[in-house]
């Protein structure tokens, strides 16, 4: 292995991994420069509860909407590892959709940052660990909206 | 290098609906081995998607995202044969890229 | 005899069956009598998984590793014959398991690719079956990839195993009577748990493979991704899964076992259209 990986894999910190890797010409030329600085949220992923995710994210306590629907999600999941869940927000200026599972590990799922141009629709198959409301978050013109949905769960998926 | 995703992009009306599997672990950190031993995380951090150059998504993920993952998004634009290019990195370090031309 | 294990079976599932009864009512918040919405919500669970199917990606695995010249005679699989001619993929798992004049046996998918990679490309036997059932990234089964490209190369065509050899016919035989032998620790036998409608472990509906539309659906959904293994599993994992729930002694891979108990089930599907790789919970 040579040295230049291996220093790779020891560094932690996800915004010092990436200059690294941009240093080190390992990021492609063609990569958008947001993506390039695009770092992982270690802090918001930790979080152990809703309120607490949504400080991490810098987010303020989010405002039910009926304007966020979910799709494609079953009321109980056979297997907690593989749920399928769909999120769609008619919030004009959807910047961004979260995946919170309230009891969960750690509570926050996923965050995916919806572009101008894409449709604020996500699908994507997540873990649940028991039984559990999947909260939907949703920030359009930097404020906070909230949908739940109870999900049943016959056999935890965190493993173990 | 990991395994390859299967990325399939189609052209509904204006709009280009992708559908990607990817190949990975996504490890929790939560389990343990027959040695009572814990598997250490591993799992996809972040994953972008760009058309022509432009970010159509861009997403950061946590071990809770089931392991060979699906995901499914949509965006204005795009023509046929025009290429979706989609990348993941993950907390090791590795990274995939895989493109698909849209049909 | 028969009537004694399914008597036998139902009563302890009564108990389940309240179980399942009482679980729906407490999700439903409705009488006992709506037990059915349970099972309807787990069939839109698994209506839901259909698409983005982890199996894609064995398949495409399978297909690279079909074509790609390996071992020390440095061939492909591409010139193996599994039952339609040298290098036919397409419809070929519809007529498996099948006798064949080079080896003299009846063989199963699996037992055919072995012999395809041991006689044409010259790999050493005790090593390609070593690992047939993968275990996450670092334990993958060649095999289990492989199977996956040939079953979806089936998909949409109807099952036709043949009996016209007579030892396709013994083999056949053999299957049912295995199929309703019962034995080990717990007087199993696969009738036990599949030889009646209406039978369920917790949550689980089982399938009536004595029945032709219990008989085809089974069949044509395997191999499967199975998200509780987290892996694309084969037949021959099915049948090894199920000895092992029986408490019945270990299902050698390829055994003669195996291939009769395959024979039995595949042969029973004919006519049904072949619906895999599925996935299952």
């Amino acid at each position: 292995m040579d040295r230049q990986r291996r220093k790779v894999l020891k560094t932690g910190g996800s915004a010092g991994l990436l200059a690294f890797l941009a240093a080190a010409g390992w990021l492609q030329p063609g990569l958008a420069l947001a993506q390039a600085a695009a770092a992982w949220n270690k802090a918001a992923f930790d979080t152990k509860n809703v309120p607490d995710t949504m400080k991490a994210l810098g987010g303020t306590e989010p405002t039910p909407s009926k304007d966020i629907t979910f799709f494609q999600t079953p009321d109980i999941a056979e297997n907690g590892a593989v749920v399928p869940v769909g999120i769609t927000s008619t919030i004009p200026n959807t910047e961004a959709i979260a995946i919170l599972i309230e009891k969960n590990p750690n509570t926050l799922a996923a965050v995916f940052d919806v572009p101008p141009g894409t449709d604020s629709t996500i699908t994507t198959r997540v873990k649940m660990g028991q039984s559990s409301n999947i909260v939907a978050v949703v920030k359009a013109d930097g404020k906070y909206y909230m949908a739940t949905k109870e999900v049943k769960v016959t056999l935890g998926g965190c493993g173990g | 290098m990991a395994d390859p995703m299967k990325i399939r992009a189609n052209l509904v009306g204006d709009s280009t609906e992708v559908k990607v599997l990817m190949s990975h672990e996504m490890e929790t950190g939560q389990r343990k081995d027959a040695q009572g031993k814990t598997i250490p995380a591993w799992f996809i951090q972040n994953v972008a998607a760009t058309c022509n150059g432009k970010t159509v998504m861009s997403a950061q993920w946590g071990p809770a995202v089931s392991k060979n993952p699906f995901l499914s998004f949509k965006f204005k634009g795009g023509a046929k044969g025009d290429k979706v290019v989609i990348t993941w990195t993950d907390n090791r370090g590795d990274k995939r890229t895989d493109e698909a031309s849209i049909a | 005899m028969r009537d004694r294990a399914s008597r036998e079976l139902r009563r302890p599932l009564t108990g389940f069956a309240l179980a399942v009864c009482g679980l729906a009512s407490a999700l439903t918040g409705v009488s006992a009598l709506s037990q059915t919405s349970a099972v309807d919500e787990i069939a839109k669970y698994r209506a839901a998984l259909q698409e983005g199917n982890p199996s894609e990606l064995w398949e495409a695995r399978g297909e690279d590793i079909w074509k790609q010249k390996r071992g020390p005679k440095q061939a492909s699989l591409e010139a193996c014959d599994l039952g339609l001619g040298a290098g036919v993929v397409k419809g070929a798992y519809t007529v498996l398991p099948r006798y064949f004049a080079d080896s003299k046996r009846v063989m199963d998918l699996e037992t055919r690719l072995v012999y395809c990679m041991v006689n044409l490309q010259g790999l050493n036997e005790a090593d390609v079956v070593k690992t047939p059932f993968g275990n996450g990234n670092d334990k993958k089964s060649d095999i289990e990839a492989l199977v996956a490209y040939v079953t979806s190369e089936s998909r949409g065509i109807k099952m036709n195993v043949s009996l016209d050899k007579p030892e396709e016919r013994d083999m056949y035989r053999l299957g049912e009577r295995m199929f309703y032998f019962r034995g080990g620790s717990h007087d199993f036998g696969c009738v036990t748990c599949h030889g009646a409608d209406n039978l369920r472990i917790r949550l689980q509906d089982l399938p009536n493979l004595t029945t032709l539309q219990g008989a085809q659906k089974a069949y044509t959904t395997w191999p499967a991704y199975r998200v509780s293994q987290g892996e694309l599993r084969s037949f021959q994992w099915r049948l090894y899964d199920c000895f092992r729930q029986q408490r019945f002694p270990e299902l050698k891979y390829g055994s003669e076992a195996s291939i009769a108990l395959t024979m039995f089930l595949a042969r029973n599907a004919n006519g049904a259209a072949y619906d895999g790789p599925a996935i299952k919970r």
